[in-house]
């Protein structure tokens, strides 16, 4: 399948259709999604009438873009004008937001093309698209296990080739440990790089949104689209998108990466360790200088995380309560309607999250809990910076093991919870962290390897992932590649 | 001390005042601030609480309340907003975005009109819920309703509260630190003060204890609609709490409803039932550092405030305490300076500014206008009921100048037994120069004409001063 770039450059030169390649997507998703469920709404009118707009655009001398007639596919907890957004929430039943998110007007203003709205862990919760309310999406490399999460469907899109880039939301690992699983680039930018206006709110502090592509040029692209100063979200840094394709090639000659001691242990599994100290030497082969360092306070992001995380949840999901939209269950009382809703609304795992969320703010325990994990994760980023003082990129796993088949941890959420202990920490310090497949595990499926770099340095950290992208194994045991 | 309590017992005082701010648009949203009219209109993402929306500082609320909390005496400082959850269908998202730990203001005070000072402990901003209304025949009440409609025009309307301390001890102070705290929120700007209308909202915290006693068990007044109100609801409730205590029970934190048509309060809520808030800070907003610059650029324009206005009518005019309050509170201030400064005698002209001048229009009198009249008054020109009534129609037309009114009123002559009086203590005065007069030097007369006049400041009829003196001679 042809990359974005290319499309971008052939729709822009007049030689290709936007039309045409929405055809082809359209095409990919009918073949295959019935399958797959990496969608749970494909708008092909709409993204028709976009098409059509673009190739109107080129034909009148015009330039669309640098992503004109690129299908794009967006993570379902992205707001869409008119479109249904649902967060794969039957709570959200009905609902049609009433205005874009500043990324999907981004896109559409660089000329790209929304195909649909795609799957995710409800309110992109989980780690595996097993909690969605329509159902999981299935890896589209092994249809028997997981794609990861919560974006599941958004790495799917890609990795089935139904689209070249899409849109996730990472809170805790949710756009990188699902490109992990699916083989594909996914990129969590630096907190505040990406304005969170229009996207719904999981944890405020920790969400951010960005690209999954085929290829680390794609999603460069991407990222510099979306990337940028926006007025509408408070907490969106003042600043302009980074130039990140220009340095693609820059290399890593020079650099000094670090590998991370406490995301190498016991918990990750062996194949892919291998995989990711064969990273590290790929890197070497090309000029950087590699070290282990450590990150100390990493090691309880995940304690950290899971009170921060449902802490925030539970304040932001109290406005799902049936008064002004989406789902509501009538009841003889106000106060019934709220719980009748709410029961009936949301699933189990945001139930969890909400009553943890609400325990962990309580009267009485708020210091113990909330308190505590607020200050470790001062202490997470006291130690990232530490050790950006020493070395200028980290590498580490993305994800402990490879794609896991469906119910292997639904009825363990720590189980679950444990795949994104290598990924939570850049979401409690706001650092940028890329997922870049590197081969295969034992199992044949792919395995990511994540490269952490310091806020607003996603400079540096694509050029790392460019190097690792060249220097990718194409299939075969760890022990059996090299650097290639 | 309270003389509506029995001996030996006080009241102790503190007031949760929440005043909407004159904003163009809301704390957190482009729409509109002001309210009323057709219900959900002025209303967007944000008032609404839809998923994917998120809350924008609005930059002249920051600068209503730092102008406020300087006006207060209050450290402004760096504050963070926090969420404070709980579920009412006219809270949109299910939490009200405000200030918990760290307030804009803090550690201010509050003169009132007679010198004391009552405690700031915090004047902090967050945003006002929306309405709503319980249909049905459960009395109001969202328990019992059988519908509810709820408007969120109201919803997000920057608010102030401002937090005192249990620093009054009658209803008096309460009132008086109310009145003051709404002339020095509408002095600066930050609000239109109507407690009728609710864009000023006051909920009384009161407790009672014998003299020399600790503090006792508060109850917190809600539902208080006017100062009358604010009055009778506080001496109520101290007499419910004596009453209580004297017979041998205990008081009980909660929150209490004054109904104004019983004239009693009632339970709400009490503390056992109160919501746990789980307050947090807000991620969807970063801290608000003012920094010195924009707050001393504040407080440069800040206008005149109401105690300093009292002073200076004080040490400028010569009112006394009391007078200087009731002209400060109606903004005539201002007047009576430019009229002492025109040479009018002040405390005329403050006599006149606090018994006659009740009317809002009398802000518009013309100063000069004004000052002319007290000097006419002042010269025996006008009695004090002339004066009064041309003042009157001073304000009825300020472009009308006090003589055109008093000539048209027929006032213009003076009143010949005023004259006779001033003549006659002339000559008692000038023993010398009337013997001279009386001798047969003509020219003499001069003399006391021009004495006439200048007492008249000219306004006397020297035809008419020369007759009276030649009848006086015989």
């Amino acid at each position: 399948m042809t990359s974005a770039a290319d499309t971008a450059r052939a729709v822009r030169a007049g030689e290709r259709r936007a039309t045409d390649v929405l055809d082809e997507a359209l095409a990919a998703i009918e073949a295959r999604d019935a399958e797959l469920h990496a969608f749970n709404l494909v708008t092909a009118d709409a993204a028709r009438a976009a098409a059509e707009a673009v190739d109107r655009a080129v034909a009148a001398g015009n330039d669309p873009g640098p992503l004109a007639g690129v299908p794009v596919a967006l993570k379902d907890n992205l707001c869409t004008r008119g479109i249904p957004t649902t967060c794969s929430s039957r709570i959200l039943d009905g609902w049609r937001p009433p205005y874009d998110a500043t990324v999907v007007a981004r896109l559409a203003a660089a000329g790209a093309v929304a195909v649909g709205k795609t799957n995710l862990d409800e309110f992109a919760m989980g780690s595996s698209t097993e909690n969605s309310a329509f159902g999981p999406t299935r890896n589209p490399l092994d249809p028997t296990k997981v794609p990861g999460g919560s974006s599941g469907g958004s790495a799917a899109a890609v990795a089935a080739g139904y689209v070249p880039l899409s849109l996730g939301s990472d809170t805790g690992g949710s756009i990188r440990q699902p490109a992990a699983l699916c083989g594909v680039v996914g990129v969590k930018p630096t907190y505040g790089r990406v304005s969170r206006l229009g996207l719904v709110a999981f944890a405020s502090s920790l969400d951010q949104i960005g690209p999954f592509a085929r290829t680390v040029e794609d999603a460069a692209l991407l990222l510099e689209v979306i990337s940028g100063h926006d007025p509408g979200d408070s907490t969106s840094i003042p600043e302009s998108a980074p130039a990140l394709r220009q340095h693609l090639a820059d290399g890593v000659a020079g650099l000094r990466v670090g590998l991370v001691r406490e995301f190498l242990g016991d918990g990750i599994a062996p194949d892919v360790r291998a995989r990711v100290h064969q990273a590290a030497e790929a890197l070497a082969a090309a000029g950087a200088s590699v070290t282990e360092v450590s990150v100390p306070a990493a090691a309880y992001g995940l304690s950290a995380y899971y009170v921060i995380a449902p802490a925030e949840a539970s304040s932001n999901l109290a406005r799902y309560d049936g008064v002004r939209f989406g789902l509501r269950v009538d009841a003889s009382t106000t106060p019934e309607m709220y719980e009748l809703t709410r029961t009936q609304g949301f699933g189990d795992e945001v139930k969890r999250r909400i009553m943890l969320g609400t325990y962990a703010l309580s009267a009485g325990y708020y210091d113990a809990y909330y308190g505590t994990a607020q200050r470790v994760r001062t202490l997470i980023l006291r130690d990232f910076e530490a050790a950006y003082r020493e070395v200028d990129l980290l590498l580490s796993p993305t994800s402990p093991t490879t794609a896991f088949a469906f119910g292997d941890k639904t009825a363990d959420p720590m189980a679950m919870y444990m795949n994104d202990v290598c990924t939570i920490p850049s979401n409690l310090s706001g650092h940028p962290a890329v997922s870049v497949p590197f081969g295969v595990g034992d199992d044949g499926m792919p395995v990511g390897v994540q490269v952490l770099a310091p806020a607003l340095d996603e400079v540096t950290m694509f050029r790392a992932a460019a190097v690792l992208e060249a220097a990718a194994p194409a299939a075969g045991p760890a022990s059996g590649g090299g650097a290639g | 001390m309270s003389e509506v309590l029995p001996d030996g017992w006080e009241m102790v005082i503190g007031l949760e005042v929440h005043a909407e701010l004159l904003t163009e648009t809301k704390l957190f949203s482009g729409s509109p601030a002001h309210f009323g009219g057709e219900p959900n209109t002025n209303i967007d993402p944000v008032t609404l609480g839809l998923p994917g929306a998120l809350p924008v500082l609005n930059r002249q609320a920051v600068e209503l309340a730092i102008r406020a909390g300087l006006a207060l005496n209050c450290t402004v400082q760096r504050s963070v907003f926090a969420r404070k959850n709980y579920f009412y269908p006219d809270m949109p998202k299910g939490y009200q975005i405000s200030q918990y730990e760290l307030p804009i203001n803090v550690d201010g005070w509050l003169e009132l009109p007679d010198g004391r000072r009552v405690g700031i402990e915090r004047a902090h901003l967050e945003e006002d819920t929306g309405k709503s209304t319980h249909m049905g025949s459960g009395g109001g009440r969202i328990h019992d309703a059988e519908y509810s409609l709820v408007d969120f025009n109201r919803a997000g309307v920057p608010l102030l509260e401002i937090v005192s301390r249990p620093d009054m001890g009658s209803s008096e102070d309460a009132k008086d630190y109310v009145a003051e705290l709404r002339s020095i929120l509408v002095a600066v700007g930050a609000s239109d003060g109507k407690m009728e209308e609710g864009s000023l909202r006051v909920d009384a915290n009161v407790s009672v204890r014998r003299v020399g006693d600790e503090l006792g068990t508060r109850c917190e007044i809600k539902n208080v609609n006017s100062l009358r109100s604010l009055g009778r609801a506080i001496d109520y409730e101290a007499q419910r709490q004596v009453d209580l205590i004297e017979a041998g029970e205990r008081v009980v934190q909660e929150t209490r409803h004054w109904n104004d048509d019983t004239g009693r309060t009632q339970t709400l809520r009490s503390k056992e039932e109160a919501t746990d808030y789980r307050y947090f800070p807000e991620p969807d907003l970063v801290e608000v550092d003012p920094g010195p610059t924009w707050i001393e650029a504040v407080r440069a324009a800040l206008p005149p405030l109401p105690a300093a206005r009292r002073h200076r009518l004080v040490d400028e005019a010569g009112a006394s305490t009391r007078s200087a309050a009731v002209v400060v509170e109606r903004g005539l201030d201002e007047l009576v300076l430019a009229a002492v400064a025109a040479g009018a005698e002040g405390a005329r002209a403050v006599t006149r500014a606090e018994h006659d001048l009740a009317d809002d229009r009398a802000r518009a009198l013309d100063p000069a206008h004004f000052a002319k009249l007290i000097r006419m008054e002042g010269a025996g020109q006008l009695t004090a009921t002339q004066a009064k009534a041309v003042l009157a129609e001073m304000v009825e037309d300020p472009s009308r100048s006090p003589a055109d009114i008093a000539a048209a009123k027929g006032f213009e002559a003076m009143d010949h037994g005023e004259l006779e009086q001033l003549v006659d203590g002339l000559i008692a005065a000038h023993p010398e120069d009337w013997t001279k007069y009386c001798a047969g030097e003509d020219k003499v007369a001069g003399f006391f004409t021009g004495q006439v006049m200048k007492a008249t400041q000219g306004k006397a009829d020297g035809k008419a001063v020369n007759a009276l003196l030649r009848a006086r001679r015989g």
